[in-house]
């Protein structure tokens, strides 16, 4: 008894969402249905993925605001990629490096630049805003019916064994973010920075190594995470299926406090073929 | 002043327990205006939970009496005890850095005038004035933040002035002042001896109760073990008093066959340090004396790799090192255990276990940089077992230990490395006497295990107690090199001050 009390209170937020859950559960009956709940998983995994790399970020210390624009960069990249038929094999990868090469000069300007987190990735944010603004002449870039668009569709809305794609892949970005953060000495020189900068250093840590490493992580999530939604915009501007419950509202990352970016009009825009999808 | 007895303060029979256990039992305390107390005991005899009460921090569970200004009192809260007239100035200070020195001082009470705006004006000519009493010419604009450590203290006290306290209790504040603001320090508590304040001194440093006080009250387990005037006393019966045995050999030499050179330093400087060469064997105490700002840290971290080298060469057994981050060092088997533990040593909020591995924890990795959890439990219990570290267990919060057992564990950090040469840099600061002596002890067993250790210490006792050889240094430079039995006070200060 005493060891659950203790556990609940040490896993606040998990009741939260438990009370929360249970609430909607009485109010709605549609709430507790299969294809609702992997709905709401769907959706989720976009945010959960960054979530993960702000979590590195956050234990080092740091703060990442760029998220949102290197997922707007990346997705629509990503996007152009695909369009241009280059396998998702090729396409996805690339994204990523991207997304970790971004996410790496935010750690060098930080850590060897010494600019404080907030200034230097509020600088990225606007400056990958822009970029993605120029890149896609504000325009929507259509990834095409090829065979790589094909390919993509199922990157977003595929299943496999039953669970959508975008569920396993932010699971599985879980079980090994979760394993190298607890489990190994990266993880733990993470928290060393956090806890204390100094006193890490003089333990023999390249701080500024390890500030690289993990916004490049935080990056390479971000773009990660651009690519899952870029793949479901792509399923958006088909019909609804019947049977399927699409929700209309926005990709639930918009309404990140973490990442103001994800609010920026153009990152939402590019892969829809018509703009009423967003 | 309570005219019948004449003293300021005066308790009788104060106990306190937390959780079942006593902190405080039947404690009487005592003082008179105009009289400098020095309240003295190890760590955890009940000396801070005192002052809690005294200044409305926490409650008494039982006290035959509580007399202040001739009143009974019994404070609620800290503003009662403030608003009656007793100030602490705190070990770590209480000012907001960003703010000015007459901010600081007013905050809370800032003066008005007729519009309800803060009179600014006001602020600054009595924060002046205040300063001034204390002979202080700190401008009352400057931020706190850039005053130095012993002008910080200054301000406390200014603020304790503003508040007409009759009773200031100061608690270790010597702890960061150089020997120059300690010197301005004394001569300011004389002065408000002089006023007719009472003065409760705290510290751990004996030299200077018997320089400054006028009586002293030791406790020892939660019970107050002496009161008495400090004349009647000398240093070891003090000593006697606070651990309740005599500390005969308090600093225990071990003698040593000097082994083969270890360590050889040519022609080093860094920030703060000057064309420094010397050599060191192992199975050696190589002590480094010095005044505050001598350059002794600076040339440990320059030697760790902590610090830029602008010239001259790092040898360990014979081997040279390039030094331009500590990993070097740490790669190099130099071991570097920092005199600011809660800056420096140990992350705070971390437990014991990642704290004492962080810095050996390449070694305790398999492949793909995995931590081997086993072996690091095993490594970690192994030095918490030999060095008797007093924790509820390896996944204790650091910063809920003792000063003493904080410094094992920096050091069991520091070992763990295997290293050739550690760096002790002021390894006994903040400690008190029974856990010092455990810790000279560990010092020892290293040593005689064939260690090369340089020991950096402003303890002059210590420092010539332990040390082989004694290198002086002053202006960053070595200014004097003695062997351990030509090595004397006098002699050392004076090359420190050369």
């Amino acid at each position: 008894m005493t060891t659950l009390i203790r556990f609940l209170s040490r896993n606040k937020p998990l009741v939260g969402l438990v009370v929360l859950m249970a609430a909607v559960a009485v109010l709605s009956p549609s709430f507790m249905t299969v294809d609702n709940l992997l709905n709401i998983l769907r959706q989720t995994s976009i945010n959960a993925v960054i979530a993960v790399g702000m979590t590195y970020v956050i234990l080092s210390g740091g703060i990442d605001l760029s998220v949102g624009s290197v997922l707007a960069f990346c997705g629509a990249v990503c996007a152009w990629l695909v369009a241009g038929d280059l396998s998702i094999w090729l396409a996805i990868p690339l994204t990523l490096l991207l997304g970790a090469g971004l996410g790496a000069v935010n750690g060098v300007v930080i850590g060897t630049g010494g600019v404080q987190p907030f200034v230097a990735t509020l600088v990225a944010m606007t400056m990958l805003r822009g970029a993605t603004l120029v890149f896609t002449d504000g325009r929507p870039i259509t990834t095409g019916t090829g065979a790589a668009a094909d390919a993509f569709w199922s990157v977003g809305g595929g299943y496999l064994l039953g669970i959508p794609v975008p569920v396993v892949v932010a699971a599985v970005v879980f079980a090994i973010c979760g394993l190298i953060l607890t489990r190994t000495r990266f993880g733990r020189y993470t928290y060393a920075v956090g806890g204390n900068e100094v006193v890490a250093r003089l333990s023999g840590i390249r701080v500024n190594l390890e500030k690289t490493t993990i916004y490049a992580l935080s990056g390479l999530l971000a773009a990660l995470a651009g690519v899952i939604l870029t793949a479901r915009l792509k399923v958006r501007s088909r019909p609804p299926a019947p049977g399927t419950s699409w929700t209309p509202s926005p990709p639930s990352w918009s309404a990140a406090p973490a990442c103001p970016a994800a609010r920026a009009p153009c990152s939402a825009r590019w892969s829809a073929p018509s703009s009423s999808a967003c | 002043m309570d005219p019948q007895s004449g003293f300021l303060l005066d308790l009788k029979g104060v106990g306190k327990g937390f959780n079942g256990v006593t902190v405080l039992d039947g404690v009487d305390f005592r003082l008179r205006g105009g009289e400098i107390m020095a309240l003295i005991g190890e760590n955890g005899a009940g000396k801070s939970t005192l002052m809690r009460i005294i200044t409305g921090i926490v409650q008494p569970d039982s006290a035959s009496a509580m007399m202040f200004r001739g009143q009974s009192v019994r404070f609620t809260a800290p503003r009662q005890a403030i608003d009656a007239g007793i100030a602490m100035i705190h070990q770590e200070l209480n000012l907001l850095p960003h703010l000015s020195v007459a901010d600081n001082i007013w905050l809370g009470r800032e003066p008005r005038n007729r519009l309800g705006l803060i009179d600014r004006g006001r602020m600054r000519r009595e924060a002046k004035a205040l300063l001034e009493r204390l002979r202080q010419t700190i401008d009352p604009d400057r931020a706190v933040g850039s005053l130095s450590v012993g002008q910080q203290q200054m301000v406390e006290i200014a603020r304790a002035l503003s508040l007409n306290a009759e009773l200031i209790i100061m608690d270790e504040p010597t702890d960061a002042l150089t020997d120059v603001e300690t010197a301005v320090l004394f001569e300011v508590i004389r002065a408000l001896k002089a006023d007719g304040k009472g003065i409760v001194y705290i510290s751990h440093r004996l030299g200077e109760i018997f320089a400054l006080c006028d009586s002293v009250t030791v406790l020892r387990d939660g019970h107050m073990v002496h009161r008495g005037a400090v004349a009647d006393l000398d240093e070891a019966a003090l000593i006697r008093h606070m651990v309740g045995r005599s500390i005969t050999d308090q600093y225990p030499y071990l003698p040593c066959p000097a082994g083969p050179e270890r360590l050889a330093v040519e022609g080093v400087s860094a920030d703060g340090v000057t064309d420094v060469s010397f050599t060191a064997a192992g199975g050696e105490i190589l002590g480094f004396a010095g005044l505050m700002g001598a350059g002794r840290t600076e040339l440990g971290k320059a030697i760790f790799g902590a610090s830029r080298l602008r010239a001259g060469s790092v040898r360990v057994d014979g081997t040279e090192v390039r030094l331009r981050h500590p990993r070097d060092g740490v790669a190099a088997g130099i071991a570097y255990v920092p005199e600011d533990r809660k800056a420096e040593g140990l992350i705070q909020g971390h437990s014991i276990r990642t704290n004492m591995s962080l810095a050996a924890l390449k070694q305790l990795c398999g492949p793909a940089g995995v931590v081997r959890q086993t072996d690091e439990r095993t490594a970690v219990d192994r030095f918490m077992a030999a060095f008797a570290v007093k924790a509820h267990g390896i996944g204790a919060e650091v910063r809920t230990l003792s000063g003493g057992n904080q410094q094992k564990i920096s050091l069991a950090k520091a070992l763990m490395l295997s290293p050739k040469v550690v760096i002790l840099d002021e390894p006994t600061r903040g400690v008190d006497v029974g856990a010092r002596r455990e810790i000279y002890g560990l010092i020892n067993d290293l040593k005689a295990k064939g260690l090369c250790i340089l020991l950096m210490s402003s303890d002059m006792p210590e420092l010539l107690g332990l040390s082989d050889r004694i290198l002086v240094m002053a202006g960053g430079r070595i200014t004097g090199r003695f062997a351990r039995d030509e090595a004397t006070q006098e002699k050392i200060m004076a090359c420190a001050i050369a």
